[in-house]
């Protein structure tokens, strides 16, 4: 099997508030395989929009390592990592905050090419062309601003942007959330197209569950901060390992009626990060937890082909299934 | 006859048409809503931005921002005594007396009906003292009593806490309580889970379908997640650019959806087992400005089955039963649910 494009090693980020030292993101690892949409999911507080920037060094790692390409990105020194940074970019939640309300769509999708000082400005006037007409908007809204477009245009405004430095990865964070559902499919049959036209690598951070199975080849399940489970998407919607994963399959509506299965309803809130629970973080909101679960963490378990999860009671969890 | 029809509706809005004034000319939000809620049962109204679906909701609630105003139409309102009110006329001093006892509303931001400088505790029975005769110990009681009936743990040492010291599951609790402590007979939810996340959505669906049985109300629910449309509803009215287009008993409008907006939103969201890659099918183009409505059928322009006929304007009309569709093409011949 080919190298993965990203591989995320014990990737961990802790945030010192004045109530205390916050691990947002927990000795994460994980691989992305190239020409992969993987799946980040998790609820709110689970650290999955901290992974996606601190993987891309927007945000300084307390420690671990992110090797994309063969690079450890956290080797590098400024220069490198500016040169870097063209391989990869971001696509936002807001297409409204994200964008310059004062710049014009096309110098919105210049900018990285102007930062970078790629081509002349006819070219990139060119080059913006056609990257707007790539994501199905007309050339002729180069001219225009933000506010004339609707949601799901400037969601694609934001995607042109990204495209412009011809990336081979990119994180879309939350980047249909906001959008209804007839404009929603629009932007993943995009995202679909770009994929299989340029061969990118994307990282899609979401919490509709429905929509990442949908997407996303792989699923990489966040709980406070450390990823519990890991596994083809197929495999991990159908089988669910982790006790957590499965609560959470369980609890996504189902568009029919008397659809949704047996359903494990989950008691209680996402503990504080200011103060985890130790041992296994799920612990105090997990159905078939022990006594063993508030000893050390648990480590990674087989659950399948290229499927892992974190979770003592792995057995016991299949037993369930 | 279905049992809806047959016990007399809780709720029941008649040619409703809503507009509101913008500087100089004036906009039509709802045009001609009737949809009725029968006691006990949950009718979802669902819908994309701009559907009108919230519209609906506020004029129900006598809450429509100032610039807007009802323009035609009923809202009756069977009230417990058993006699009917429309809310659409009612002044101000007599709502009072029925917003927040009888007809209570939930929103998707708890912090929109909570007050940040007062306890959970205080707001819930300030609701108490403004609509009970009960004296403060009864108050008190009875505050423990909804914080424990919503599954908010050490009831008793919670009512102290203030809405920012809670997490958003739990405030939305708060919320619910203090929606329902007056035990209204119509709850009007509008997207009340939209902002949770899904297993925290689960507990707060799962407590709203204990306390429907429980206390026996009318739910109103707003959404424009068909998952939870599937979950909820008895009854479903589907909406469309400020009109409803389909409405049908819950399982009928899955199993028959007959409407082609019905049929694109269906098709248009990804569902568990599909199988990955197939593509979704988009409803291409996007709603249309309430200032520039197309003449005849509202979603004609992005239809893919529109005709020359559908540049009329369409009223909503039985199909079959309890099934009422808004559509030219349904009822020009019945088989129009073979294009799906």
């Amino acid at each position: 099997m080919a190298e993965p494009l990203l591989q995320i090693r014990d990737l961990t980020k802790t945030f010192v508030t004045p109530r205390g030292t916050v691990r947002a993101v927990d000795r994460v690892s994980f691989d992305i395989p190239r020409g992969s949409i993987t799946g980040l999911v998790g609820e709110s507080g689970s650290g999955k929009t901290t992974l996606g920037r601190t993987l891309l060094r927007l945000v300084e790692p307390t420690s671990g390592h992110t090797i994309f390409d063969g690079t450890d990105l956290n080797a590098l020194d400024a220069a490198g990592m500016r040169r870097m940074r063209r391989r990869m970019q971001i696509i936002f939640q807001d297409p409204v905050s994200s964008l310059n309300p004062r710049l014009t769509v096309g110098a919105i999708v210049a900018e990285g090419l102007v930062a970078h000082g790629i081509g002349t400005a006819r070219e990139r006037r060119e080059r913006v062309a056609a990257l707007l007409e790539e994501v199905g908007l007309s050339p002729d809204h180069m001219s225009r601003f933000p506010h004339e477009f609707s949601g799901g245009q400037r969601q694609r405004i934001g995607i042109a942007r990204a495209l412009a430095l011809e990336p081979d990865f990119i994180v879309a964070d939350e980047s249909v959330s906001a959008l209804d559902v007839s404009i929603q499919a629009q932007v993943l049959n995009l995202l679909l197209d770009l994929r299989a036209r340029r061969d990118l690598t994307m990282l899609f951070i979401a919490h509709d569950l429905s929509v990442v199975e949908y997407l996303c080849d792989q699923t990489v399940v966040m709980y406070l901060g450390r990823v519990v489970e890991v596994g083809p998407s197929r495999d991990l919607y159908t089988a669910p390992a982790h006790p957590y994963t499965r609560a959470l399959v369980s609890a996504i509506p189902v568009p029919e009626p008397g659809g949704a299965g047996a359903r494990t309803i989950l008691r209680g809130d996402i503990p504080s990060p200011l103060s985890p629970p130790s041992g296994c973080v799920f612990r105090t909101r997990c159905p078939i937890a022990a006594d063993v679960c508030a000893e050390d963490p648990p480590v990674a378990v087989r659950a399948g082909p290229d499927h892992i999860a974190y979770c003592k009671k792995i057995e016991a969890a299949h037993d369930l299934v | 006859m279905s049992a809806t029809a047959a016990s007399e509706p809780v709720l029941e809005i008649e040619g409703l048409r809503v507009a509101f004034r913008a500087r100089r000319s004036a906009v039509t939000a709802l045009r001609d809503v009737g949809v009725a809620l029968g006691a006990g049962r949950t009718l979802a109204l669902v819908g994309e931005s701009g559907s009108g679906k919230s519209v609906t909701s506020l004029s129900v609630m006598g809450l429509l921002p100032r610039n807007g105003a009802v323009e035609a139409g009923r809202i009756l309102y069977r009230r417990r005594d058993g006699t009917r009110v429309d809310l659409a006329r009612l002044d101000e001093t007599r709502f009072r007396a029925i917003r927040g006892r009888e007809i209570a509303m939930i929103f998707q931001e708890p912090m929109s009906s909570l007050n940040p400088l007062f306890t959970v505790g205080d707001q819930i029975g300030e609701m108490l003292l403004l609509h009970t005769d009960l004296d403060a110990r009864a108050r008190r009681r009875r505050v423990i009593e909804m914080l424990e009936l919503v599954e908010i743990p050490a009831a008793a040492s919670r009512m102290n806490a203030y809405p920012h010291e809670l997490s958003g599951g739990m405030r939305q609790r708060v919320m619910i309580a203090l929606a329902l402590v007056c035990e209204p007979a119509l709850l009007i939810a509008d997207e009340p889970t939209t902002a949770l996340d899904v297993t925290i959505q689960a507990q707060i669906l799962d407590l709203m379908r204990r306390l429907q049985r429980e206390l026996r109300m009318a739910i109103l629910f707003i959404t424009h997640d068909m998952g939870v449309v599937a979950e909820m509803a008895d009854d479903v009215a589907v909406m469309y650019a400020g009109a409803v287009v389909e409405a049908a008993p819950v399982a009928t409008l899955f199993a028959r959806p007959s409407h082609p907006y019905t049929r694109g939103l269906l098709a248009t969201i990804p569902r568990p087992g599909r199988p990955r890659g197939e593509r979704l099918v988009p409803i291409p183009g996007s709603v249309p400005a309430l200032s520039a409505m197309p003449p005849g059928c509202a979603f004609a322009p992005r239809c893919p089955i529109a005709v020359e006929a559908c540049r009329e304007p369409v009223a909503l009309a039985p199909l079959e039963g309890d099934h009422r569709v808004a559509c030219h093409l349904a009822h020009a011949h019945e088989t129009v649910a073979a294009h799906g």
